[in-house]
């Protein structure tokens, strides 16, 4: 029983860290940009929810809307400011700006809305799941039940996008070059702001669910940073790839800390899940389903 | 007028790859090495040393291991945060474990640790490249810090889990502890980047430097010439490892003088390392040291100019300088990515032809 | 360009032959079952159209690519699978269709670069080699000044000594492409593989890149491999020629044999083939 419990812990938390992922693979797949800052979008998200609800008193699907608002003029920051002025940049340039732009608004964040834990309460139901409990004496969120339904629609309403609509395959043609779709007409900048807020959006749900479990702070950035590994392991350009990865890491990190855990003196959870990923890629470089790089001469 | 070479012809190889083949930038470098070596000592005070000078001196070379490997050779790190820690901790059990050995000793087998635990965690750069490496580097730093919080051994079993440096004397005088003038340290931290500086230059240069270069330009071609892209990136691993592993030492026991993991060797130390390369220069020794000049002086300028000038509440002005760090490295990535070395550079073109406009 | 025709020069002792080499990607078949020999110290042209797996064969005399059949045989041994750092040091160098220059050194470094795998040394005396060139001391400086010196005649030979120093993204392709063979030539080759390197130049910059060529075959006796699309080129300057379409030879032979085949016109006018 205890087992099952620490899996589906596991396979929880992991739910959680791709939701995070998800919004990585988004920028990936769609502007070649591997979004450092995709953890402190969903920090700055929360806190904005919050702030939001807090500071102006407005109810939870105003504030929710208001967030969204917020992302999306923030993505259109981004575009303007920067993505514009690095276009054919290579990408180690636009990474490196990305971790300055996670500095930005983890400063930003904090001069706005307070460096203090929020709570964050849209209602949300809290608490076990009473049937499991009762008849099976395994004790799961409710909560984290709702992430994982959350995350499994969000999923396929994204793969859809991607694969039917005529955006989306403007947004794959410009994460494959640049220059090519510019070529053919297809407007950088109104993809970019698109999927920059799409993936702010992502982020929003994400902070949601990491600040209804345990408060929105500075500690959710670092758990983002966690969405690497999970990157890693699923590939960094594919969504199905985000999810699985982000499951065999949340359940193996909960795993190795309980029952490896005593052994070492606990807190493997620190470097586990960095530690999987890096063993994982030395026998597949490009993670589970990520696209193979092959160099041509 | 003043910076014109013309004239100045060099008739054998031998003083054309001279370090510096201009005259005037000769004068002026051996002006600011005389100017640090025999002026500073006799002004310097605790405050300009342990808030100024050290962490400068300590950061540059920091930042020297670090251009070796991202610079130079191409490969993205994250890490150096741990390196940092294993050299401070070998440091640390070197001198508790053999309080003889000479501390110029100490601090070389520390940088040699390093270099090992470095070629360790840079064997699976042959397989794993760019982003992926970064992240895999991550994992470096993650495991050496939460090794050193959890394993004893490397405290030597304190309390507090923090490692104090023990005092050692170098020809007499004393450089580590609370008791050391700060005269001392900081000629002996300099004396050591002042030197280690010259043989970067001089592999950055050479041939090594130039199958760094070739790796992280274009490593299939390079390959293709004939390097050997395993042996040249642990190469580079080593060098770096070394460098960031003595700096390390010093940090812990020249500047600090006492370290506890998280707090001195954190990822946002990491981050600050590589913040201050991309400002400087990427494969730019000159480049190191502005941009570990810029990010140790830019946060005392703002916090005197925002908390004494403006009145703005020290835990405001902290946050203001995360955003500000940030909008920096995003600036200079758009509007010079190659650095502040390359700002001087051009600089110094234009000093060629001044007071002409062309 | 003039097409007279050349004194046949003839050459005695073979310095690589391929046996029955296939290679294919997936379901593409590059390579069909080619084989052909190159002699010492003559120019060996391999033409045809677009797509017929001429730069695929030099990849694969190099190392870069791995034939799924048949067999090299470089300088008497025989190998099937080699490692491209392998060929280098063995005397192979070659260019690239894309210049595949290091563009973030000069061009004087970039040629350096070529020396490389001339001073292989075991790992102990690399690492002892590093010391000595941190220090630039002794040994260390002598050879970076001998490396110069030999770097510094190819320079004169190829005539780019303004450009010993820029940066070579900031050169114009043409100058690209010769420091690109400088490179080359800094491996002292035995054999060198040349991917079209007049591609994208004019006339003039063709008549010095040809010159250039035949320069290093003569006094260095260099053997050259060279895929070229500008037919009357290739006949000025080849001893012999492979003619390779869809990924088989369709002719073999010196440039006045091969310019009657039948099958060549063929090809090259698109007459499809069965």
């Amino acid at each position: 029983m205890f087992l099952l419990e620490v899996t589906i812990s596991g396979l929880m938390a992991g739910v959680m860290y791709a939701l995070v992922a998800l919004g990585f693979v988004l920028i990936f797949k769609a502007s070649g940009v591997f979004n450092f800052a995709q953890g402190v979008m969903a920090l700055f998200a929360g806190l904005t929810l919050v702030g939001l609800m807090e500071k102006f008193g407005l109810p939870p699907w105003a504030a929710i809307m208001g967030t969204v608002a917020v992302m999306i003029l923030l993505a259109w920051l981004i575009e303007f400011l920067v993505l514009r002025r690095l276009v054919n940049q290579e990408h180690i340039i636009l990474f490196m700006a990305t971790i300055g732009l996670a500095y930005v608004l983890e400063g930003l964040g904090d001069i706005l809305w307070g460096s203090d834990v929020k709570l964050l309460d849209i209602g949300l139901p809290q608490g076990a799941v009473d049937w499991l409990l009762d008849s099976y004496n395994l004790y799961v969120e409710k909560l984290e039940v709702a992430a994982a339904i959350t995350a499994v629609i969000m999923v396929i309403v994204l793969a859809v996008f991607f694969q039917k609509t005529r955006i989306g395959r403007a947004l794959r043609a410009v994460a494959d070059d640049h220059q090519a779709a510019l070529s053919v007409g297809i407007s950088l900048r109104t993809i970019w702001v698109i999927v920059w807020s799409v993936s702010g959006i992502v982020a929003l749900v994400a902070g949601i669910m990491w600040g209804s479990k345990s408060g929105v702070q500075f500690s959710l950035s670092l758990i983002a940073l966690k969405a690497l590994p999970v990157l890693m392991l699923g590939g960094f350009t594919s969504i199905p790839g985000a999810i699985i990865g982000g499951l065999i890491i949340g359940m193996g990190e909960k795993l190795a800390e309980v029952y490896l855990g005593p052994l070492v003196g606990g807190a493997i959870e620190n470097w586990f899940a960095y530690m999987l990923a890096l063993a994982f890629l030395l026998f597949r470089p490009q993670g589970l389903f990520g696209e193979k790089i092959i160099e041509r001469i | 007028m003043f910076y014109r070479e013309a004239g100045q012809f060099k008739t054998t190889y031998k003083s054309d790859q001279a370090l510096f083949p201009i005259a005037q930038d000769r004068i002026f470098i051996i002006g600011v090495v005389l100017f640090a070596f025999l002026v500073i000592p006799f002004f310097i005070t605790d405050y300009w040393a342990n808030a100024l000078l050290l962490p400068f001196l300590i950061y540059a070379l920091a930042a020297i291991g670090l251009n070796i490997l991202t610079g130079y050779c191409g490969q993205l790190s994250l890490g150096t945060g741990g390196f940092l820690a294993v050299g401070a901790y070998a440091s640390y059990k070197l001198m508790t474990s053999f309080p003889d050995l000479n501390i110029i000793l100490v601090f070389l087998l520390s940088g040699f640790i390093t270099a090992l635990v470095g070629i360790l965690f840079g064997i699976p750069s042959l397989r794993i490249k760019g982003f992926y490496l970064a992240v895999a580097t991550l994992a470096s730093q993650f495991f050496i810090v939460w090794l050193f919080n959890k394993v004893p051994w490397f405290f030597n079993y304190s309390a507090t889990g923090q490692i104090t440096v023990p005092p050692r004397e170098i020809f007499g005088f004393l450089v580590t502890g609370p008791e050391a003038s700060p005269a001392i340290t900081y000629l002996f931290t300099l004396t050591l980047v002042a030197l280690f500086a010259l043989l970067a230059k001089n592999m950055a240069r050479g041939n090594v430097g130039r199958s760094w270069m070739a790796i992280r330009d274009m490593d299939i071609a390079a390959e293709i010439i004939g390097i050997r892209p395993l042996k040249t990136k642990l190469i580079a691993f080593a060098v770096s490892s070394f460098y960031i592993g003595i700096a390390g030492a010093l940090l812990f026991a020249v500047w600090l003088g006492s370290a506890e993991p998280t707090e001195a060797f954190g990822i946002d130390q990491s981050f600050l390392i590589l913040f201050m390369i991309i400002i400087g220069g990427l494969g730019s020794i000159l480049g190191s040291f502005m941009g570990a000049a810029f990010m140790v002086l830019m946060p005392i300028f703002l916090k005197n100019f925002m908390v004494d000038g403006l009145g703005v509440q020290p835990a405001l002005s902290e946050h203001v300088q995360i955003m500000l760090m940030g909008a920096l490295i995003i600036f200079f990535l758009i509007v010079e990515p190659h650095g502040l070395a390359r700002l001087w550079q051009i600089a110094k073109e234009k000093l060629r032809i001044w007071p002409f406009p062309y | 360009m003039s097409t007279q025709a050349q004194p046949v020069r003839n050459f005695e002792e073979e310095i690589l032959s391929t046996h029955d080499i296939s290679l294919s990607f997936g379901g593409v078949k590059a390579i069909q079952n080619v084989s052909f020999n190159i002699k010492r110290g003559e120019i060996r042209a391999i033409i045809g159209p677009n797509g017929a797996g001429k730069t695929s064969m030099l990849n694969v005399i190099n190392g870069f690519y791995h034939p799924q059949e048949g067999m090299i045989r470089f300088k008497g041994k025989e190998r099937r699978r080699m490692r491209p750092s392998i060929a280098a040091s063995q005397g192979i160098a070659r260019t690239f269709q894309n210049v595949a220059l290091f563009k973030g050194m000069s061009t004087l470094d970039n040629i350096m670069t070529g020396r490389l795998p001339r001073l292989e040394k075991g790992l102990f005396s690399e690492v002892i080699n590093i010391f000595l060139q941190a220090a630039y001391i002794g040994p260390a400086q002598r050879s970076e000044l001998e490396q110069r010196k030999y770097v510094e005649e190819i320079i004169d030979f190829l005539e780019i000594q303004h450009i010993r120093r820029t940066p070579v993204g900031r050169l114009p392709y043409g100058l690209q492409k010769r420091v690109e063979l400088g490179r080359a030539l800094a491996m002292e080759p035995e054999l060198l593989l040349l991917d079209e390197p007049m591609a994208g130049m004019n006339l003039e910059e063709k008549e010095d890149m040809s010159r250039f060529i035949i320069d290093v075959n003569d006094q260095y006796g260099t053997t050259i491999a060279l895929i070229e699309h500008d037919i009357s080129v290739v006949m000025d300057l080849s001893d012999r020629i492979i003619v390779l379409d869809y990924g088989r030879k369709i002719a073999d032979g010196t440039p006045d044999e091969v310019q009657k085949n039948q099958a060549v016109m063929d090809a090259y006018l698109g007459i499809p083939h069965e």
